[in-house]
């Protein structure tokens, strides 16, 4: 069985006055049917625009400029405008981080509910309405019949976040992109919604594809994980593997300089220095000026992503 | 400290964009420029005395056309008065009056904008019911009270546009500030000792600036076409000395058949208010920081 | 060890009126700080965690008196700070400073960054401008960054660089504590352990007294000594970290522990996620606050509120349950 979604060299770039933006610069990975993918890394490594260029949902000056992406084997980017639009929603969901912004303030969460589903299910408005209600009720929403009558700003981050999670289920999507869905909520409400999505994908056999820069959601959700730093993949394994074995530098780095309850009080691990300009990335490994490990090799060329061990994969030579 | 001068605390580096200079900053300085020595040096520029009326010659065309004499660049009008002479001083009082009840009203209209949206409270609540009440009157009718109260002269009409336009300035600085005045570096400023004199004038009105700027470079448009208008109504400077705004009423009677007695006029005005708008977009913009450096 | 505290504040509150209310109507008022007390020692690190709402940020500059206190007693140093004039309120203000959670408003955008360090000093020590730039020189390394920044302005400059500057404003009139208003928050998590350690460091070389204000739980316990968990404008539970961490007592304080993801799989834990959504402030629940979303929620405390109860050594906590 091929894999549910294939992304193989993706490159997205944007095209501004400066210089042209290299976001993503060569990504790939697989999801496979019912598996939760954590994408994780820091802000403006490329892991939004990552999930953007899945749906196709790049902002201009964005453009994708190079790679394949495979929903099910099918090409998604030999699409045209309206079979993208057939396969958003009905395909491929996606959950944003701000409900305020990514739900029609002038509409009921029912009538957007109702609205997907009539677009995707067809069948009458009255039809349409149940299923709003029956999602609300998936998504724990309390007292669904009357909280479907509720505009977006009468509800709270949390319940918010649900309608979101509804909207993005109503028509049964196989794959759902969810980009740090959890960041902008408190942390009681964020463990909710949480124990919500690993409940739903688990019940639904779905496949998740989740951005966030919290490895705690990462290891609390997620199957298996890629690192994502300057536009490419850095390290990609089972989370179990991950979290004991890290391999990259990188990844070494990002798991270190998280306080713990191990070593609280104690100064931080720090990574040295910034993330580089994608306008200009330098040649060789992009991760060199701050890495603690670097040989005169690294910056000469890019590591290419190599299986160390079955299922992990790194690109860093340098470590055994 | 580790002294691996860490990357994360390294100077950014300023990219030296070669600044273009700007189209909208050379024409608007260009024009103002030459406005404002046409208007001073109009003595020694202008070929006649503006008041002298030579009737053997009215309503002559301008040079270039069939009727037109050489001696009169822009023809003459109905009393037989070079336009260009008039032109030329009457500049002088449009430029003089606009600046000056621009700078009365932005002075005004700031100062109590700035103590509404700070101080809110009593200070706000009167000041916005005053701002109402000068709202709620017609302007050109406050404008006739007051000329015909006080009597028509230059100092008055100053005083009377800018006392009726202040209000613009101070409901546009009142609402910017009062999202400023809740930003956190407001509040850090206040925790580092800054009274509230200090505040306004250091913190707050830096960052209002922007919308001050644009207020202003729109006001100074309208007040010469304000004062176009008291004029044209009887209420602004009288005769003889010219204005252009005496200048577009005299020939508006003539627009079907001696049209050069109100277009020079017009175009005069037309060609300061573009000078100044745009000269004000790129004031505004050239002090923002975020945008120049 | 009773070193008189550098910080006493008792039932501090403040009440926010919300629209509403005319025609006799009576206005509809949030107490959004309800009754906080606490001290400070000299050189200690007070944690203030807690979820949107529950007024930690504004017990921080209530107690700089940025925000008027509708009511209780704050003294700083020994000294009653409501009851000072409002010149020795400016005097006293150079005892205690602000450090803020966003690099990019806190920061004056049309001043150059060596100014707005500058600016205390200018204001208070009337310091010549030769001594001013020489302290903004000392300053700026005392918080990692070259003198040569003073030139710049913040838009120039990284989030962490911008928290920096920030810290070093806050520490140009030697104060003698600092509150810091979730000052990593809007960082990536490497700039992150930079700036932590930045602030542990200063701790140490200035002797400095933090209130240390954060909804991520982990970075409190890691940066304090001692943590207070807010829940709508109460102190729920308080004490030493390590008894929070290891024997928590309150259910909220226990549901937060739960709650908060930890990068690492292999850790089973119990897990005791509060219910459904925190009140609104402006239908404040009867009796205990957190009993609508408590798992162990009994008749008593829907009617009554618990008052707080000593439960270890310098820990406290209100709830019914420790009976």
């Amino acid at each position: 069985m091929p894999p549910l979604l294939e992304v193989d060299g993706l490159q997205t770039q944007f095209v501004t006055g400066t210089g042209t933006v290299r976001a993503v610069d060569g990504v790939s990975f697989a999801i496979e049917r019912g598996e939760v993918l954590g994408l994780v890394g820091e802000s403006g490594c490329g892991k939004s625009v990552t999930s953007l260029s899945i749906m196709r949902l790049v902002p201009p000056p964005g453009r994708i400029a190079a790679g394949h992406i495979r929903l099910e084997g099918e090409d998604l980017l030999a699409k045209d405008a309206e079979a993208m639009r057939q396969v958003r929603g009905a395909r491929i969901g996606m959950v944003f981080q701000e409900p305020m912004t990514s739900l029609n303030p002038v509409f009921s969460i029912g009538d957007q509910i109702a609205s997907a589903a009539l677009a995707h299910g067809g069948g009458g408005r009255a039809a349409a309405w149940e299923r709003a209600v029956e999602m609300l009720q998936l998504v724990q929403v309390p007292s669904p019949g009357e909280r479907v009558r509720d505009y977006p700003h009468q509800l709270s981050g949390g319940l918010r976040q649900r309608a979101m999670l509804a909207l993005a289920l109503v028509s049964g999507p196989r794959l759902l992109i969810a980009d740090e869905p959890t960041t902008a909520l408190d942390v009681t409400i964020q463990a909710q919604i949480l124990d919500l999505l690993r409940r739903l994908q688990a019940e639904r056999g779905m496949s998740v594809l989740m951005i966030t820069h919290d490895l705690g959601v990462v290891a609390e959700l997620c199957h298996r994980v890629a690192v994502i730093y300057a536009g490419r993949i850095v390290e990609m394994a089972p989370v179990a593997r991950i979290f004991a074995r890290p391999m990259h530098p990188y990844t070494q780095g990002l798991l270190r300089c998280l306080p713990h309850p191990s070593r609280f009080g104690q100064p931080l691990f720090s990574i040295e220095g910034v993330p580089p300009d994608l306008r200009r990335p330098p040649a060789g490994c992009r991760f060199a000026p701050r890495c603690p490990h670097v040989i005169e090799s690294c910056r000469r060329a890019e590591p290419p992503l190599g299986e160390r061990e079955p299922g992990h994969l790194v690109a860093c030579p340098v470590l055994p | 400290m580790t002294d691996a001068a860490t990357l994360a605390t390294a100077l950014p580096v300023r990219s030296r964009a070669r600044r273009r200079v700007s189209f909208r900053a050379v024409f608007g300085i260009t024009v103002l420029l030459a406005m404002g020595g046409a208007a001073l040096l109009a003595p020694q520029l202008a070929p006649w005395d503006p008041a002298r009326q030579m009737l053997l010659k009215r309503l002559r065309p301008p040079a270039w056309e069939a009727r037109g004499l050489r001696e009169h660049p822009l023809g003459t009008d109905h009393l037989g008065r070079d336009i260009l002479s008039r032109i030329l001083y009457g500049g002088r009082i449009s430029l003089a009056v606009s600046l000056s009840s621009v700078a009365l009203a932005a002075t005004l209209g700031v100062t109590l904008g700035l103590c509404a949206g700070f101080f809110g409270g009593r200070a706000d609540a009167i000041i916005m019911r005053v701002v109402d009440v000068f709202l709620a009157i017609p302007y050109i009718l406050l404008a006739m009270g007051v000329v015909f109260a006080l009597g028509p002269s230059l100092l008055n009409v100053i005083l009377v546009m800018g006392a009726t336009r202040w209000v613009q300035f101070a409901r546009i600085v009142r609402a910017d500030v009062l999202s400023i005045r809740e930003r956190e570096f407001v509040v850090g400023a206040r925790a580092r000792g800054n009274r509230a004199l200090r505040l306004l004038v250091r913190h707050v009105l830096p960052n209002a600036l922007t919308p001050i700027i644009v207020v202003a470079t729109l006001e100074l448009a309208f007040m010469i076409i304000y004062e176009s208008a008291l004029s044209f109504l009887g209420l602004g400077v009288q005769p003889p000395t010219p204005t252009w705004g005496w200048m577009l009423a005299d020939g508006r009677n003539y627009i079907a058949t001696a049209w050069w007695l109100a277009t020079f006029p017009g175009l005069a005005i037309m060609l300061t208010v573009l000078a100044v708008n745009l000269l004000g977009d790129w004031l505004r913009d050239r002090l923002d920081p975020r945008l120049t450096v | 060890m009773t070193s008189s505290p550098l910080l006493e504040v008792r039932g501090l509150a403040k009440r926010f009126e919300a629209g509403g209310g005319w025609l006799g109507r009576r206005r509809r008022v949030i107490r959004a700080v309800d009754g906080v007390t606490f001290a400070l020692q000299p050189g200690e690190t007070l944690g203030l965690v807690g979820e949107s709402g529950c007024g930690k940020s504004t017990t921080g500059r209530l107690i700089l008196r940025l925000i008027e206190p509708s009511a209780g007693q704050i003294r700083l140093e020994g000294r009653d700070l409501l009851a000072l004039a409002p010149r020795e309120l400016w005097a006293v203000r150079r005892r205690m400073q602000i450090v803020f959670q966003d690099p990019f408003g806190s920061l004056n955008p049309r001043m150059r960054v060596g100014r707005i360090i500058a600016e205390p000093l200018a204001i208070y020590d009337q310091a010549d401008a030769a001594g001013r730039r020489r302290r903004v020189g000392e300053l700026l390394e005392l918080v990692g960054l070259e003198p040569a920044f003073a030139e710049r302005y913040p838009h120039e400059l990284s989030g962490g660089q911008r928290q920096r500057i920030g810290i070093a404003a806050a520490l140009a009139l030697e104060p003698a504590l600092i509150v810091a208003d979730e000052p990593v928050s809007a960082l990536d998590v490497s700039v992150q352990a930079q700036v932590l350690n930045l602030l542990m460091d200063l701790r140490r070389r200035l002797g400095l007294t933090y209130l240390f204000i954060s909804h991520d739980l982990h970075v409190v316990l890691h940066m304090s000594d001692r943590v207070a968990v807010m829940y709508l404008g109460e102190i729920v539970e308080i004490g030493p970290r390590d008894a929070l961490l290891h024997e928590p007592r309150h259910p909220y304080t226990r549901g937060l522990l739960s709650a908060v993801p930890v990068a690492d799989p292999t850790l089973r834990r119990e897990r005791i996620v509060p219910i459904g959504e925190v009140a609104s402030p402006l239908a404040m629940p009867s009796g205990c606050r957190f009993h609508p979303r408590c798992p162990f929620v009994m008749d008593r405390c829907r009617v009554e509120a618990p008052a707080p109860r000593e439960v270890g050594a310098g820990h406290l906590a209100a709830c019914h349950l420790l009976e």
